[in-house]
Parts: C-alpha cells; structure tokens; sequence
C-alpha cells in the first residue's frame, strides 16, 4: 500500500515536473530576443509551428531529372537539396525545411523538393531567392572602338540600352572555375571586398587574360551587369582576383553566400505555392489554444459532475496526459499545425474513453455487490481488453494517414498516433495507481455515492 | 431493451438517413477544391473599405487568368479563384487589387500536385479500409455461435459504411449552402471516422461475445439486449467526451479546422449511434433469419 501511495506521489511530482518545464520554456523563449540564438535547454525548446500557425511559405518543386541517368537521380536530387539549402541559409531564414520527394507510385515517378519557409510571407523574393543563380563573368575590352550600342528589351518591357554590353566581350572565364569566394574589408577604407580564388583552369584562364591585357580593363559582370572594371596592372598567377564595387557589407555577405552556393545541379520548376499570412497564423494559434483550453476544462467538468470521485481522478490523470503531451511536442519536436492541434483536441476526448471504460466496470462490480477495494480491481482487469481492443483501430488509422499523407496530414497524424498511445498509457497505470492509492476500504451509502455516476449512486440502479 | 424490441425501426431510420444522404451525394455533388483540382486561391484583406466586387472583377479581366472567381470574405476581406498561376501573375493579380490590399494568404497548386493527392487519398482510404476489416475479422475470430464471426465482421462493416456516408452527406448539403469545398481536411476527417466509429462497435461486440461466453441468458435477443444495456451508458458518456472536445473546436477552434470539426462530430455522433441502434438490431435480425431458415 505504501509503495502504491508513493508511487502515486512520484507520478504527481513528475507530472509537476514537466509542466513546471513546459511552462518554463515558454516563458524562457519569450525572453530571447526576437534574432538572437536561443541558448540553454529551456529556451531551445519551443514549440515548433507549422507554416499555417507561424506563417510562411511552402513552395513544391518539381525537379528535371530526364537528363540525369537514372542510378545518379538520389545524388543529384540530395546535392540540389543542399545547394537550395544553402542559399536559404544566406537569407538568415529560421529553421527552413527542405526535404526532397522521391518519385513513388503515387505521383508519377516524380522528383520534387519541398521547400518550407517560415516567417517568409513574401512568395516572389522567396522564389527569387531560391530560383536565381548569380552569373559571374569576366570580360575583356573590345578591340572594335565605337561599336554600336545594343538595345535589348528587358524583363520589364523596357528598351534598355546597354553600353557595357559592346564595349567588353566575353572570355572563357566564368564563375564555374570559382573555388570560393571570401567576403574581406579593405585595411584602410574599410571597404567591403570579395575576395576570389579559382580552382586550378580557372587560374590559368586568369592568368591567361591578365597577361594579355596589362593596361587595359577587365570587367567583371555580374548577372549581365558590369560590377567592377579595375584596370591590369600585370599578370597574375596564382589565380586570386578581388572585387570592390562600392559594395554596402551586406550585400558583399550575399554575394559571396551566392557564388559559394553554386549553380544548381538540376533544373527546377515551380508547380506549388503555398503562403500563410502572419496575422491569419497568429490568428489560428490563438483559436486553437482557446479551443483546447475550453475542451479541456469541458471534459474535466463533465468528468467531475457525471463520474465524481473517479472523474476527479481521471482530470488529474488528463492533467498529467495534457503537460506529458506538451512536453513531448517541444522534445521531439512535433511541428505543431491547426490539424495537429485539432488531433490533440480529439485525443483529449479519446484519452478520458479508456478511464470511462474502466469507471463503468467499476459500477457494474459495485452492482454486483462487490466491495469497493474488489470492485476497482476486478474493473480494471476486465476493461484492459475493451480498452485495448478499441483503440487499435485508431493506431492503425494514424499510421496509415502518417504513412501516406501529405505535410499537413502526416501533422494530424502524429499528434493522434502519440495522444492515443500516450492516453493507453495513461489511463491503465496513472488512473489506476492514484484509484488504488485511495484504498478505499469501507463500502457504504457515501462510497457508493462517490462511485456512482449521473444523477443515481453505484448502488441503486438494477 | 427497447432497442432489440423495435430494432426494425431503428434500422429503418439509418437506411433512410443514409438514403438521405446519398441523396444529398449525388444531388448537390461534391465540389472538389484546388487542392486536387489543382488552381489558386488569393486572399486579400483591405486596411479600409474594400472596393466593389464588379470594379476587382473588370480590373482583373484584363490579366487572362482565365475564370476568376470572386468572394467576399469578412467585412473587408475577397478570395479570389483562378487558374493555377505562375509568380509573375500572382504578382500581376496583387498589384491590380490596389496598395491597401495586405495579402492573407496565396495557395497555387499546378494540377500534377492536385492529381497525386487525390491517389494518395484513394489509396489510404482502401488501406484504412483493409486494415480495419483484418483487425474486425481478426478479433472476432473466436465468436461463433449463434452467430458466425465472419458475419459480425460484415456487420461492423456495414455500420462503419453508415457512419462515412451520413457525415458526407451532411457535407454535401453544408458544401452546397457554405461553398465549402474537398480539401485534404475532408479526407482526413473520413479516415478518421474510419478509426473512431469502428472502436465503438468492437466495444459494443466485445460485450454480446463476453455475455455470450457467459452464458447467463437464454436466447440470443436477451443477450444482445443485456449487453446493450450494459454498454449503453458508456458509450454515450465516452462519444460525448469527445464530441464535447470536438464541439470546443468547431465554435472556439481556428477557421480552417471548423468544417472539419464538424463533419467529425457527425462521424462520432452517428458511429456511436450506429454501434447501438444499428449494428446490434442487425446481429439480432441475421440471428432470426438464421433461425426461421432452419
């Protein structure tokens, strides 16, 4: 008896416990500043929001692999992935997703990237930021003075005359032979500088054009646009060139995340745009909460007048399967999405059926003129099955929906797997160790009463 | 108990709810949403008052996005429908809704998307579907007498059939009044009805099979109606468990789940209804044209 009671008190401490951290790690991610990296166990911690909640862009792209023979399409997919990856990480977005989805059956052989950006609401720069390729060329002087200016219409419709565009022509030297490029700052102006290095033809390319051009000015255009023209003063090996185009120091940072990123190894294509607003995230965040919090105090209300003692029980037990859940969202980290906070509202529900099972076989026990001791033991062994037997088909419906659903499925179908797992575990050791621990002894009119459900004690119905 | 005495009466009621809604089904239709259509949906919320719904109609037309449908949404807010578009329309689009147009959310999906959704869904459904039929033939595959297994199993079935098509129906008609249309949601909310109102019958079977195995009783129409008896309060206080969470969400819940709330408080509803007024008066009434075939 003893060892049950502590048992039970261990339970009550532990439960305390985890919503003592789930509390804490909220308040302590509140504290950290709207940039700053997080720091320490608590504030690493949050809960992890979908895109719907936090805001944000999901964008689906389908990759061109037709050229790409068939046993290489897993590495080039993973090294697109990474060239995507790192220019995302260029633009400081926090926690991006980007995952690559195999060809299955079901969507046609298909390669796609799924690309998941949170708190970017702007679709076109997230686009652009991820489609463009920085094009970097170096070119040299046109040897024919006075050549006709060429026109072209640009993207934007405008005619637009481009006096660079005659005046250099290309070489072969591109950003393709860049090894890496390094962002530096000037020792005396302070001025930002990228530095290059080009790999070993890239060298030799350079110092090719270098040697034959000493005097003259070799510019270096960058998407089609000149960024710098220094003038060669000699030749030089080694293959190091520097760029100072009056750069502001952030803009020199993303140049050089961009040539450092590379081309992309596959051709994408954009067939899927999502974008959340962040007042209608905020907004759905705030819904979904009041609507746990309401369902919550609901059950515990219905458990309490219409079970009593048990009912009083089981919603310290839902307690406990409530901070258990939360704690297990921020550790595993469940992405959290309004179809994740309605499976866990569902699963509220779901989790109090188990202990309801076990209550009503408790009354029948009763009925049957056990005593109250006999009645809550014999009550739990022979709900176990019904318990068991009812909740498998929910299991067996969680794991198909995660198997095969998309991001938003999978995110219902995890909170539900865990809430009716974790509500299995829940109600056959936590209700039933704080039922024992009570060890009600004497069975009588007030016993019965506090077993009794609805408006009738344990005892009077037949 | 009642519910064996006029169990032709209750089955009655769930043919015609389910006549009703198959009514509904074909009657009004399923409108299927861009997320397996494929197409756009852009959501605009103006700081001021938001202009007339003919001028973004005319202003738009200019574009060539093809049919655009247009809806107001709240006291300043539009959705607009259109063809699946590329970055440089949706641009187009935002800029002719004016400056004061702060954009809610933008969902473009290309008809490839839509296309693999819509087998995802089917193949779920019939996976949903296989498993839960294994796990009810599974479980009932000691129960024979009076009635053989197979035929619980088949009973389960017919109710959980009961329990999809009437909250369907129930979308049906919401869908044709709302302009609600099929989402991932709708087909999320059905896989779980699957699960949800299955563990209910298994619950109501496991008693008849217990009491079965007991032997207490004499005929079979007094042990499935003791059972029911037995069974009946707990039922209904763990579906209004849930239906009570459910109800938090459809009236506190956030927008995009409020449809799906709903259609899954029907499921839980008539699942629990079915266990009890339709798939036991079932067993009882395979039981007596067992009975009178002899």
């Amino acid at each position: 008896m003893l060892k049950t009671r502590i048992t039970a008190l261990l339970i009550l401490l532990l439960g305390a416990g985890i919503g003592f951290f789930v509390y804490k790690s909220e308040i302590a991610k509140m504290a950290v500043a709207k940039d700053a990296t997080p720091k320490g166990f608590l504030a690493t911690h949050p809960f992890k929001l979908g895109l719907d909640l936090s805001g944000g862009t999901h964008l689906v792209y389908r990759a061109d692999v037709s050229e790409i023979d068939a046993t290489e399409i897993g590495d080039s997919m993973s090294s697109l992935r990474d060239v995507i990856e790192r220019r995302i990480n260029i633009f400081g977005v926090s926690e991006p997703s980007i995952q690559v989805q195999d060809g299955g059956f079901s969507n046609q052989g298909e390669q796609r990237l799924i690309v998941d950006l949170p708190g970017v609401t702007d679709v076109s720069s997230a686009i652009a930021m991820i489609g463009e390729t920085p094009m970097l060329d170096f070119r040299t002087e046109n040897p024919i003075k006075d050549a006709p200016v060429e026109a072209t219409v640009g993207k934007d419709g405008n005619v637009v005359f481009d006096p660079y565009a005659s005046q250099y022509i290309k070489t072969e030297l591109t950003g393709r032979y860049l090894d890496k490029a390094i962002l530096e700052f000037d020792q005396t102006t302070g001025e930002a500088i990228v530095a290059l290095q080009f790999d070993e033809e890239g060298s030799a390319l350079f110092e090719k054009i270098t040697k034959e051009n000493v005097g003259k000015s070799v510019a270096i255009f960058l998407d089609g646009a000149p960024i710098s023209i220094p003038t060669v003063n000699e030749a030089i090996s080694g293959g190091k060139a520097q760029i100072s185009g009056n750069f502001k120091a952030t803009e020199a940072k993303l140049l050089v995340g961009r040539l450092n990123s590379g081309a992309l190894p596959v051709a994408i294509e954009l067939i899927s745009t999502q974008t959340i607003g962040p007042s209608l995230g905020t907004a759905a965040t705030a819904a979904g909460v009041k609507a746990a919090l309401i369902g919550f105090l609901a059950i515990a209300l219905f458990l309490i007048i219409w079970y009593r003692l048990p009912g009083l029980i089981a919603t310290v037990a839902l307690s406990i399967y409530v901070v258990a859940m939360l704690a297990i969202f921020k550790l595993v980290p469940v992405t959290l999405t309004a179809a994740g906070i309605a499976g866990f509202i569902i699963s509220l529900g779901i989790a109090v059926d188990a202990n309801v099972l076990i209550f009503e076989r408790i009354k029948e026990e009763l009925r049957g003129g056990s005593t109250v001791g006999d009645s809550m033991h014999h009550g739990f062994k022979r709900a176990w099955l019904s318990v068991r037997d009812s909740n498998i088909s929910s299991i067996i419906t969680a794991i198909i929906l995660y198997w095969f659903g998309t991001t938003l499925i999978k995110g219902f179908a995890l909170v539900f797997l865990i809430g009716v797992l974790v509500s299995l575990i829940s109600a056959i050791s936590i209700t039933r160790i704080f039922l024992y621990t009570l060890n009600i002894k004497k069975t009588n009119g007030f016993t019965n009463f506090l077993f009794g459900s609805g408006l009738s004690s344990a005892k009077s119905q037949k | 108990m009642f519910i064996i005495k006029y169990k032709k009466i209750f089955v009655s009621i769930s043919i015609a709810l389910v006549v009703l809604s198959i009514g509904a089904i074909s009657f009004f239709g399923l409108n299927m949403g861009i997320d397996f259509k494929g197409g756009s949906l852009v959501e605009v919320e103006y700081t001021n008052v938001r202009p007339e719904q003919s001028i973004i109609e005319a202003s738009l037309k200019p574009l060539a996005v093809g049919q655009v449908l247009i809806q107001p949404i709240g006291e300043k807010g539009y959705s607009i429908k259109a063809r699946d578009i590329t970055d440089k329309e949706h641009k187009d689009i935002l800029s002719v809704l004016g400056t004061d147009a702060v954009e809610k959310s933008f969902n473009s999906i290309g008809p490839s998307v839509g296309k693999e959704l819509a087998r995802k869904s089917i193949i779920s459904f019939i996976l949903v579907s296989l498993g839960i039929i294994f796990w009810i033939a599974f479980s009932f595959r000691k129960v024979s007498k009076p009635v053989s297994s197979w035929k619980y199993g088949f009973i389960a079935i017919i109710s959980l059939v009961h329990d999809i098509i009437i909250p369907v129906g129930v979308f049906a008609v919401m869908s044709h009044f709302s302009g609600v249309e099929v989402d991932t949601l709708f087909v999320v909310a059905v896989l779980t009805i699957l699960g949800l109102s299955v563990s209910d019958t298994i619950v109501v079977f496991d008693r008849i099979r217990e009491n079965i195995r007991m032997g207490q009783f004499k005929t079979f129409d007094e042990t499935v109606g003791r059972s029911l008896n037995q069974v009946f309060a707990r039922s209904i206080a763990t579906s209004s468990t849930v239906i009570i969470a459910l109800l938090a969400l459809v009236f506190f819940g956030p927008t995009s789940t409020k449809i799906f709330a709903l259609m899954l408080t029907a499921g839980m509803f008539f699942g629990t209804y079915s266990s009890i007024f339709l798939a036991s008066p079932m067993l009882v009434l395979v039981q007596d044209m067992q009975k009178s075939r002899k």
